[in-house]
């Protein structure tokens, strides 16, 4: 077994493995680190194949912020996962069920794949040999991509109005900072010096 | 090369522009004060870009290598969406208003998801279409929850977009299936590999899941569940917009993506299509039956006229494509004068939304209560009002398709759907003496409804020259 094809099942191994163990383990915060693994393995799996970029960014993006922020979720509410896991566990001959015929389905599907003839020339992004990932990524996501490039913008920028539109409450009833008045208001005017004379008071 | 493809894209360019310079000036001046001008100006924006594209627009231009398509058939679901969603914008202002909804971002996310419905109508791409259909959903979503201490409204723009996540969860799932049997997510490419006979399993799958997808879309039984919680929960005005501009878009993208993509193996689809049809048409007219709010029975109504509108589509033929845009252009009309009669619906300010409450409403607003006939007649497709062409054109494309089964069957269900659009007659001529309905007196609400009543019974005499500009649309788009 050469090097690559031993990195690969290691790879896949905990992928699997990992990804098990995300759904049934009992304590959520062991699954969210079983969810790491299963990104981590993945990440690996992208570097077999040659996309060092997209490995890196799924090592940055969810395993440094995503997971990170599960993590954090699930720490911080107060969520009974023993009930739900309760929930679950009605429904799951169901699912099961519902599984396994969408397994055979899929298999069925899977079986007899086979792509159209003109499928491989027809690809938009071969894996280019003289540059690098990155500048390969580039150069179809600002060129050839600029309309859903400019689009995804487009969605970031409603989700950003959205979150805000439907969380931000202006509260009439707490102070606010006002830097201009604080600037442009007179020294002289900010403060009376009152002459008190004693045993009289104000 | 990328000059010429933002020449075609102008409008779209112009009118996200306009969206964020319009969300810069609301941030920096009054914010909510100055929401009423931004509606106006709004609107005009549409009306504007509807004009430019209807009159100027020219033979079809492809830009960034197929991702997205003008040609007449873009253009004609482009004027529809614009001039309806504007017609919406200028009826909610009133309404929005005074229950202190009308934030400045409300008018700004309608542009956005215009932007997004525009996409979708000229996408050639997959990718180009998911893009669009997401800004559009993801707009629709935060506006259906704009009255957000309310409980309904929460829930609707929830429901809403969990079920909007699953539905394009299936389409993407569909579209990756497709990629891998095609190798290209370019319409163009996806029907050379797709054609008559050599559909493979995976690619059927595909197709079904992306099929799936868009029918969540246009709100088709089985994936219509959404449809009456949304319509209920979220404000008046929301829920008129839901009902005319995203099912045009939704519809023209459904026609798009099996003409463009699938043109080549129309057997395939044309079952799945006319089961989706006969669905919607009998859920839609019998469901309706028990609805006592009238926004729920316009969700089961709107419901019913997408079957109606697929049975064209389901045709799978130039003139059933014309006769899905005719019945769509008909549709959202005619769903605009009906919002602006519901909208107007109203007690000591507050609004009503229970049919009863429309009791002998003839005697106190005769002119009113005839135009709401005139629509009501219409929607239930009586002749001679110009509903009822858009079910004959329908109708017959599915007859000369070879489906005159699915056409017996869209006969039947409009004589039972009709029940529930005379019984809201009945109130409002026959009806008992009871609560009476006040205020309503705003004039552009009355404005829409007489216009759309008109248009309805005027329409009659050469349907304002919309055939044509729907045969031409439809050539473009089958070949």
């Amino acid at each position: 077994m050469t090097m690559i094809a031993f990195a690969f099942y290691l790879f896949v191994l905990c992928a699997l493995a990992g990804g098990l163990f995300t759904v049934i383990s009992r304590n959520p915060v062991h699954s969210v680190l079983w969810l790491i693994l299963t990104f981590l393995s993945a990440a690996g799996l992208f570097v077999l194949l040659g996309a060092e970029f997209v490995a890196m960014l799924l090592v940055i993006v969810y395993v440094g912020a995503v997971a990170v922020l599960f993590l954090f979720v699930v720490m911080m509410l107060d969520v009974d996962f023993a009930e739900l896991k309760a929930e679950m566990a009605r429904y799951m001959p169901l699912a099961l069920l519902i599984g396994v015929v969408l397994l055979m389905q899929l298999s069925l599907a899977f079986g007899v794949w086979q792509s159209s003839d003109g499928a491989m020339a027809a690809r938009d992004a071969v894996i280019p040999t003289d540059v690098t990932n990155t500048a390969a990524l580039g150069l179809l996501l600002y060129d050839k991509y600029f309309l859903l490039f400019q689009l995804s913008g487009l969605i970031l920028l409603v989700a950003m109005i959205g979150a805000i539109v439907l969380t931000l409450r202006h509260r009439k009833d707490i102070k606010r900072q006002d830097v201009l008045a604080q600037m442009w208001r007179d020294p002289a005017k900010a403060m009376e010096l009152k002459d008190v004379k004693p045993g009289q008071g104000l | 090369m990328i000059q010429a493809d933002l020449t075609i894209i102008l409008p779209e360019i112009l009118l996200s522009l306009y969206a964020m310079a319009a969300l810069l000036f609301g941030v920096y001046t009054g914010k909510d004060k100055v929401a009423p001008l931004l509606t106006w100006t709004t609107a005009g924006a549409f009306v504007l870009v509807a004009a430019w594209i209807g009159l100027n627009g020219e033979g079809t231009n492809v830009a960034f290598g197929g991702m997205f398509h003008d040609d007449a058939f873009a253009r004609f679901a482009k004027v529809t969406i614009l001039l309806s969603a504007a017609a919406v914008l200028l009826m909610s202002q009133d309404y929005m208003e005074r229950r202190g909804l009308l934030r400045f971002e409300y008018p700004i996310l309608v542009s956005l998801s215009v932007v997004g419905m525009m996409v979708m109508v000229s996408a050639g791409d997959l990718m180009a279409l998911y893009m669009g259909l997401e800004l559009q959903s993801l707009a629709l979503y935060v506006i259906a929850s704009l009255r957000r201490d309310s409980l309904k409204s929460t829930e609707a723009g929830l429901k809403y977009f969990i079920l909007g996540a699953l539905s394009s969860g299936l389409l993407l799932y569909g579209a990756s299936l497709v990629y891998g049997y095609a190798g290209t997510t370019l319409f163009s490419g996806i029907i050379a590999a797709a054609g008559e006979g050599q559909m493979s399993l995976g690619l059927l799958f595909g197709l079904v899941f992306v099929m799936s997808g868009l029918a969540f879309k246009v709100s088709a039984v089985p994936f219509h569940m959404w449809t009456p919680d949304v319509y209920e929960g979220s404000p008046t005005p929301v829920t008129a917009f839901f009902a005319t501009a995203p099912k045009m878009a939704a519809m023209a993208l459904f026609a798009r993506v099996l003409h463009d993509a699938f043109g080549g193996a129309t057997a395939d689809w044309q079952q799945i299509l006319a089961l989706l049809s006969v669905l919607s048409m009998f859920l839609g007219a019998i469901a309706a039956i028990g609805q006592r709010n009238i926004k729920r029975l316009m969700a089961f109504s709107s419901i019913a006229h997408m079957g109606y509108a697929l049975m064209g589509l389901a045709a799978g033929t130039v003139f059933g494509v014309q006769a899905m845009l005719v019945y769509m252009a008909i549709y959202v009309t005619m769903n605009v004068g009906t919002f602006a009669f519901i909208l107007s619906m109203e007690k000591d300010g507050q609004p009503v939304t229970d049919i009863a409450a429309l009791n002998m409403y003839a005697k106190r607003e005769p002119g009113r209560a005839l135009a709401m006939l005139i629509l009501l007649f219409s929607l239930a497709g009586v002749p001679p009002l110009v509903g009822f062409f858009g079910k004959f054109y329908v109708l017959r494309a599915a007859y000369d398709a070879g489906l005159a089964w699915l056409a017996i069957a869209g006969v039947i269900a409009s004589v039972i759907g009709a029940f529930y659009y005379l019984r809201i007659v009945y109130f409002m001529y026959f009806g008992d003496e009871g609560e009476e309905l006040d205020g309503g007196k705003s004039p552009v609400l009355w404005a829409f409804l007489m216009a759309s009543a008109a248009a309805m019974l005027f329409g009659v005499v050469n349907l304002f020259g919309i055939e044509g500009a729907a045969a031409a649309a439809a050539a473009t788009l089958v070949n």
